[in-house]
């Protein structure tokens, strides 16, 4: 230290220290500013429409009225529906990459899966308007409710147009595995071999093993996972927006277009004609930026004690 | 008569097992398929309307067919500029405050607030950016959309950064400090030197991740039919392009969205593939 101040260095140290702290604030500076200005800009209509907003079903831009249910149950249940889909999916995609593939199909298998990440949202989209809407109308559609005879229940009932909840909630479910089966893979392949060979050693086959001595053990990093992939579903817009079919109706049927938060922004934000209207969007993006950054904390908190707990 | 029971249960255990595995190997080509049906479908579909022309026309109104992409092309390269421009010196500076900053309160706060930012949905720092840059002015630009981009890669670069520099081995540092070096020379041609590829291959990862993104642009960038070099007006972007096109009721329109999707995908792809390059040909020549 003192040789450093005798050839001048201090300063230049200070000059160091003040830059890299700088950066280091600039991000908490950047999410209280981001925080103030959302919540700035979504005050006037929560303010105006109050708790109403959250549960009320209109949404009149004419008159001027604005309830964000439909959005908010349908940011939900596609949310959810994605998560049931994709979970045992991911799950099973991590358990076999982990416990029983062989070493030659680990790679490539597991780059497959990762590069689901990689597809840009706009490209399942596509993907979505051209391949899985008409797919849905045309062949799953009618077989769930005639063939199945599902289309007495509610969940299954009304007319196929294509575009749906349905349609959602399965392109959420592709763009969330991936993320899912990748934490899955890492909480897995963080179980103790010990663990493993103890179970096997008392006579477990190889499925009790996994059952009885790994899943126990990588459960609450596997949650983690789950609520991280369910953080990502709440939030994804473009490939949404494109095959929910955007309308402001609770419906329970599967079939039936409904419109999350995130698709409700991207498609009147930049046609929003008068001050209430733009406020309410904002106000949308408020309820969205809170909901996800509950879910994310809760994820994280899941992570960090199971790695708290490998150590 | 126990131990037939016993046999029995064994068989029943072993088989239940084996349907348990074979059931995991489902699972695992459930989950590739639709991957390959959609880089099958982009290919086929794609490969069919790419051309020259792609790259070097600009679009062409409704009814005429032909007509690229050009605009859209230079205005992704554009936003990638400005993102990076702002994106990799605040992640850069901030990982490597983490790294040397290990046990103080700021530095945990910080990497949890790094970790709040990437997990914030892409379309809430659109309207954020809306709200503080767009709204203002008035009008949207090229710069708005590539700073709601940059905030995007900064917790991406940060916690990239932090751990590469944590990779870089203490006796590097004390030597450097040794010979006299003063600590922001040590830490700035020592360690991050030491940590670049890393590095090069956060950054790249980062730009992969930003490339493909639509909702941050929608009310920033917000496309344009026409070529701009401006950072002050709005500009077009090939994921911004795909989505006006794939909307759109018109046949050639949909057959330039699947060429411009391919070409978005095969742009992330590259700079996926030349990110994983750059560390391994480091942990190949690196350290043992």
């Amino acid at each position: 230290m003192t040789s450093n101040s005798l050839y001048g260095a201090s300063i230049g140290d200070r000059i160091y220290r003040i830059a890299t702290t700088a950066f280091a604030l600039s991000i908490p500076l950047l999410l209280v500013l981001l925080g103030v200005e959302i919540a700035v800009a979504a005050w006037p209509a929560l303010h105006t429409f109050g708790f109403s907003f959250l549960t009320s079903s209109r949404w009149d831009a004419v008159d001027g009225v604005f309830g964000a249910a439909p959005a908010i149950y349908g940011t939900i249940v596609s949310s959810v529906l994605a998560l049931v889909i994709a979970t045992p999916l991911a799950i099973g995609v991590a358990i076999f990459l982990s416990e029983f593939a062989p070493p030659w199909l680990r790679q490539p298998v597991a780059f497959l899966v990762d590069l689901l990440a990689a597809i840009p949202s706009v490209v399942y989209g596509l993907w979505g308007i051209f391949v899985l809407v008409p797919l849905l109308r045309e062949q799953v559609m009618p077989f769930l409710s005639d063939r199945l005879h599902l289309g007495g229940t509610p969940f299954f009932s009304g007319p196929a147009y294509g575009p749906s909840m349905l349609a959602a909630g399965l392109i959420l479910a592709i763009m969330v595995l991936p993320y899912i089966s990748s934490v899955t893979r890492e909480v897995l392949m963080a179980v103790p071999r010990s663990q493993r060979e103890a179970a096997l050693a008392l006579g477990a086959t190889r499925w009790e093993m996994i059952r009885g001595a790994v899943l126990p053990y990588a459960s609450s990093g596997i949650l983690g996972g789950i609520i991280l992939g369910l953080g990502r579903a709440l939030g994804e817009t473009m490939a949404v927006t494109m095959v929910i079919g955007n309308r402001h109706e609770i419906s329970a049927s599967l079939f039936a277009p409904g419109y999350t938060m995130a698709s409700l922004i991207a498609n009147e934000f930049s046609e929003a004609t008068n001050d209430i209207h733009l406020s309410a969007l904002m106000a949308v993006g408020a309820v969205l930026l809170a909901l996800t950054l509950v879910v994310n904390m809760l994820a994280r908190w899941l992570v960090w004690r199971v790695q708290r707990q490998g150590r | 008569m126990a131990t037939a029971i016993r046999r029995r249960s064994l068989r029943l255990r072993r088989a239940r097992s084996a349907a348990m595995i074979a059931l995991t190997v489902i699972a695992a080509l459930l989950a590739t398929l639709p991957l390959i049906f959609i880089l099958a479908l982009l290919i086929r579909q794609g490969a069919s309307s790419l051309s020259v022309a792609f790259f070097t026309a600009m679009p062409k109104p409704v009814g005429e067919t032909g007509g690229g992409m050009a605009n859209a092309v230079a205005g992704t390269v554009m936003l990638i500029g400005i993102a990076s421009a702002i994106g990799l010196p605040v992640g850069i500076g901030a990982g490597l405050y983490l790294a040397e900053h290990r046990g103080a309160r700021l530095a945990s706060v910080v990497r949890f607030l790094s970790d709040v930012l990437n997990g914030l949905p892409s379309i809430v720092i659109g309207i954020f950016a809306w709200q503080f840059l767009v709204r203002p002015v008035k009008h949207f630009s090229a710069l708005a959309g590539g700073i709601a981009l940059g905030v995007m890669m900064v917790p991406l670069v940060t916690r990239a950064t932090e751990e590469m520099i944590r990779l870089v081995p203490d006796a590097l540092r004390e030597a450097a400090l040794a010979l006299g070096y003063p600590r922001w020379r040590t830490s700035l041609t020592v360690v991050l030197r030491t940590a670049l590829p890393g590095i090069v291959t956060a950054a790249l990862v980062a730009v992969a991740r930003i490339a493909g993104e639509t909702a941050p642009l929608l009310f920033t960038a917000f496309g344009n039919q026409f070529w701009s070099t401006s950072v002050t007006q709005p500009i077009s972007a090939l994921p911004l392009q795909i989505f006006s096109y794939a909307i759109s009721p018109y046949d050639e329109w949909h057959a330039l969205a699947w060429a411009g999707a391919l070409v978005l995908l095969a742009l992330v792809l590259i700079i996926s593939l030349v990110a994983r390059f750059v560390t391994r040909s480091r942990f190949g020549a690196g350290h043992d």
